[in-house]
């Protein structure tokens, strides 16, 4: 399974992802500039956080139109899987690939911190290996995680199952006080109605090593090489 | 060429946390009657139209594309004809 790890100007967890997919995983990885036009050589393409372009306007939204952005679209609608983490993420919803938009956090200040947050979806590629209530522990880093979305819209990625993580205390309870950005329903990741696109505000990343951060994000990438191993069998 | 002169805010109803936050101060200094303060963006744009509406235009079209999230956000803005 080969990933391509996007990198912008301003990417800055682009070496962890990379370590993620290529050390942890041992799978072929490359890095892929912003100006790339084609993606058709990769079976996942990775959004890493960062401060894309500054962050200038709105965090994601200039790099959003980067020329590789449109080729993101394209593998997207192939059905290739997309994982956008924190800055990726926002930068998928800026481009309209995933519901929604990043507010500041409620308390406006960056808030860097290991979080618990819980499986809500494990039926995703990204998540299959987990088990639904399943409490994960997981680094943030980011002043816009604040997540929002419509009402009409929240109920219709509630009823598809697109809520993939939910901010919770270390037992899994969802509760305000669990919240670190004021994110509507205590919202951490979402995946796209194909099930093929997904973001998240913690760093799964930066969560695969015991001896910094934990162990708990690598969750994501085996469930990720594990699904595409089954397609491929 | 026409001056444009755009405001972005978040919308009504969503919650502005720098505007709250602007807002408790100035209670705190003793302004009371604030009751409301709207934090947002303001952005100057020169543009080498000869129309206004053309102007109007282009402003409707950058703010849909770029200028504001229309998922959160909302805009107005005024032209001034340069000489």
């Amino acid at each position: 399974m080969k990933f391509g790890i996007v990198v912008f100007p301003g990417s800055n967890c682009d070496v962890d992802c990379y370590h993620a997919a290529k050390v942890i995983l041992g799978q072929p990885t490359e890095y892929v500039w912003h100006q790339a036009r084609d993606l058709s050589a990769y079976d996942c393409i990775v959004l890493p956080g960062g401060f894309s372009y500054g962050d200038y306007l709105r965090a994601g939204a200039i790099a959003r139109f980067s020329p590789v952005m449109e080729a993101v679209a394209t593998e997207a609608a192939r059905g290739k899987l997309v994982l956008g983490i924190c800055n990726g993420f926002q930068i998928l919803l800026e481009a309209g690939l995933l519901p929604g938009a990043m507010r500041r956090n409620d308390h406006l200040q960056f808030r860097c911190e290991v979080r618990h947050v819980r499986l809500e979806n494990s039926r995703t590629p990204f998540t299959h290996l987990g088990r639904a209530g399943e409490v994960l522990a997981l680094p943030i880093a980011h002043a816009e995680g604040n997540y929002y979305i419509g009402s009409q819209e929240l109920e219709e990625i509630a009823r598809h199952s697109q809520i993939v993580w939910r901010y919770c205390d270390t037992q899994g309870n969802v509760t305000p006080a669990a919240n670190p950005n004021g994110s509507l329903e205590n919202i951490a990741g979402i995946i796209n109605k194909r099930g093929n696109v997904l973001g998240l505000m913690p760093h799964p990343e930066r969560a695969v090593e015991a001896l910094t951060g934990g162990t708990d994000g690598k969750l994501v990438w085996t469930s990720i090489l594990k699904w595409w191993e089954v397609q491929h069998a | 060429m026409f001056k444009a002169s755009i405001c972005v805010t978040l919308r009504q109803g969503i919650l502005d946390p720098a505007g709250q936050a602007v807002k408790s101060g100035l209670h705190s200094q003793g302004f009371g009657a604030v009751e409301q303060v709207r934090m947002g963006k303001f952005m100057e744009l020169i543009l080498n139209t000869h129309s206004e509406n053309e102007a109007s235009d282009l402003v409707r079209a950058m703010c849909a594309q770029l200028l504001a999230n229309p998922v959160m956000e909302e805009y107005t803005f005024t032209l001034e004809t340069l000489v």
